[in-house]
């Protein structure tokens, strides 16, 4: 008899569906790939001013979207399609099939990965072409960047998993998603200087992911001499990545123990 | 051998007991049909037998095997069992052969995707984003994906709901096929001509419990129950219950010369009997 294939191989194949599934949703494609791209254009045009030696209120903003971009195509984008998955009955289909659940994050991990490469790469060149962002020319700060980008995806997939236990049903799923992320990016210091912002507020969005992720973006995308302006007067980089594996982890055995199939 | 092994089921909801001790021993290549109203304990009985709810009693094998139990060896359970569900619907942005050869990657030994299609009468449609497919033949698409990685053991819920007349013929003779090979089906359905059609057995549950047990010939004494016999005498119709209905029609014969007016034999259908055991088990 043949083995059973292997949770690694079915999660490939769970990520080629997924990314099919998306793409045919055009409006959604759309909005999730340009969205922060707009915000860009409308802060950018709104705020010309310049914050520090040689660093632009755009260039501050890019940092924040880049680190936005993970929590919405991960962590916002999956607290409102699983919800949604699990009313049409689909999740539970899964379950009576041999598929384990791993691959089914396996797939939803690559979802989000490709959607947030493409997200990025267009928020990049929009801001490249069109406000005047400076790109890091040092090879350690696009290694920042890059393990950034991989931590962060996967921290969002996962707490987007794990949230997604949180709204009782798919239609409101996005009333009780969208403010979490909204408050969280007013806190963390995307639409904002996070110096700016009153000390409890800092310390709130300390808690979370996205404050540790939008900073850590603004070390790839600043001069290292605007470190001086942070809170800690420094990047902190390895508590940066630190925290995020934390969260990973965390965020990986709560999925495991509370993701839900069906509704009851 | 039995595929599906069941002694003192129990399961309850807060304070409402919706299982109270269920026994049933389905054996191999039996079509074995649950009949019951709703919230008689139905679909918790079977969605038990499917591992997608827990008990609170009693011993459960299906395949020799707990479904209760989690981890790699439910893994290699499921990839024996197919489950086709009340309602699935989806966003449907695939199309039916991409999702019918997705889900049979899934199995270590699927049955041809394009043989299942045909199967389910979907050749027409294979190409066709699923959001676009009617609901009969979404439900068609259900079984497919059920029977896709050719189980031993078949769950159908509510199979045809939302076909017409046709497709559940069709259907039907799709189902017998299944069991020419030897495909184990438990069926729900509360459509008693299919219970009858279809099943070896049926089981009628009420209250948690089982009332019978029998071929759906037998069940409920319908075998030897009395028949009805109509007929027209002058003008006005009428009708006499006997357990001697040849001895009533040969009388009839001599009383008039030729035909009987609208001559007509019955025994009570399947549906009847079963309505008789659920009223008296509700009084």
């Amino acid at each position: 008899m043949n083995k059973i294939p292997s949770a690694l191989n079915l999660g490939l194949r769970r990520g080629t569906l997924e990314i099919k599934q998306f793409t045919r949703q055009r409006e959604s494609v759309v909005f999730t790939l340009l969205f922060p791209l707009i915000l860009l254009a409308i802060f950018g045009s709104v705020f010309k001013d310049t914050i520090a030696p040689g660093v632009t209120f755009s260039q501050y903003f890019v940092a924040g979207m880049v680190a936005s971009g993970l929590v919405n195509s991960g962590f916002q984008q999956l607290a409102i399609t699983i919800p949604m998955e699990r009313d049409y009955g689909s999740l539970k289909r899964l379950r009576g099939t041999p598929m384990p659940v791993a691959s089914y994050f396996i797939g939803k991990s690559i979802l989000v990965f490709v959607s947030m490469i493409l997200q990025v790469i267009l928020l990049l060149a929009g801001g490249y072409f069109f406000f005047g962002l400076n790109m890091p020319t040092d090879a350690s700060k696009w290694f920042t960047f890059s393990w950034l980008i991989i931590l962060g995806t996967a921290s969002s997939t996962i707490l987007g998993i794990a949230f997604s236990v949180v709204p009782k049903s798919g239609r409101g799923a996005s009333a009780v998603v969208s403010p979490v992320v909204i408050i969280l990016q007013f806190f963390s210091g995307v639409f904002f200087i996070f110096t700016q912002l009153p000390s409890w507020m800092q310390q709130v969005a300390a808690i979370f992911p996205l404050k540790w992720l939008t900073q850590g973006m603004r070390s790839v995308f600043l001069p290292d001499s605007f470190a001086a302006n942070e809170v800690a007067k420094s990047w902190e980089t390895e508590r940066t990545f630190l925290i995020l594996v934390i969260w990973l982890v965390v965020g990986f055995f709560i999925s495991l123990r509370t993701f839900k199939w069906s509704r009851e | 051998m039995n595929v599906i092994e069941v002694r003192g089921l129990r399961k309850s909801y807060a304070s409402f007991e919706a299982v109270c001790g269920i026994d049933l021993t389905i054996s191999k290549g039996e079509i074995f049909s649950l009949l019951g109203p709703n919230g008689a304990g139905k679909t918790t009985t079977v969605e038990i037998l499917e591992g997608f709810r827990t008990r609170n009693a009693g011993e459960v094998k299906v395949l020799g095997f707990d479904p209760a139990t989690q981890g790699r060896a439910s893994r290699e359970w499921r990839n024996r069992i197919g489950i086709v569900l009340q309602s699935t619907s989806d966003a449907g942005d695939l199309t039916v052969s991409e999702t019918i050869s997705h889900f049979a990657g899934y199995y270590s030994r699927p049955r041809n995707p394009e043989e299942v299609i045909s199967a389910v009468g979907l050749d027409n449609k294979a190409k066709d984003l699923i959001r676009n497919l009617s609901g009969g033949q979404r439900r068609r698409l259900d079984v497919a994906l059920g029977i896709i990685g050719s189980p031993e053991l078949l769950f159908l819920d509510e199979p045809t709901t939302g076909f017409d007349p046709e497709a559940r013929r069709a259907f039907w003779s799709l189902i017998d096929g299944l069991r020419n090979d030897g495909t184990t089906i438990v069926l729900t359905t509360h459509y008693l001509d299919e219970a009858e059609a279809l099943a070896d057995r049926v089981a009628v549950i009420n209250h948690g419990q089982i009332i019978e047990v029998s071929t759906p010939m037998q069940l409920g004494g319908r075998s030897s129950s009395k028949a009805l016999v109509q007929w027209r005498d002058n003008g006005e119709l009428k009708s006499e219950e006997t357990e001697n209905p040849t001895a009533l029609v040969s009388s009839l014969t001599t009383q008039f010369s030729g035909e009987i007016p609208e001559l007509s034999v019955s025994r009570p259908s399947l549906e009847d009997i079963y309505l008789k055991m659920i009223g008296q088990a509700n009084e």
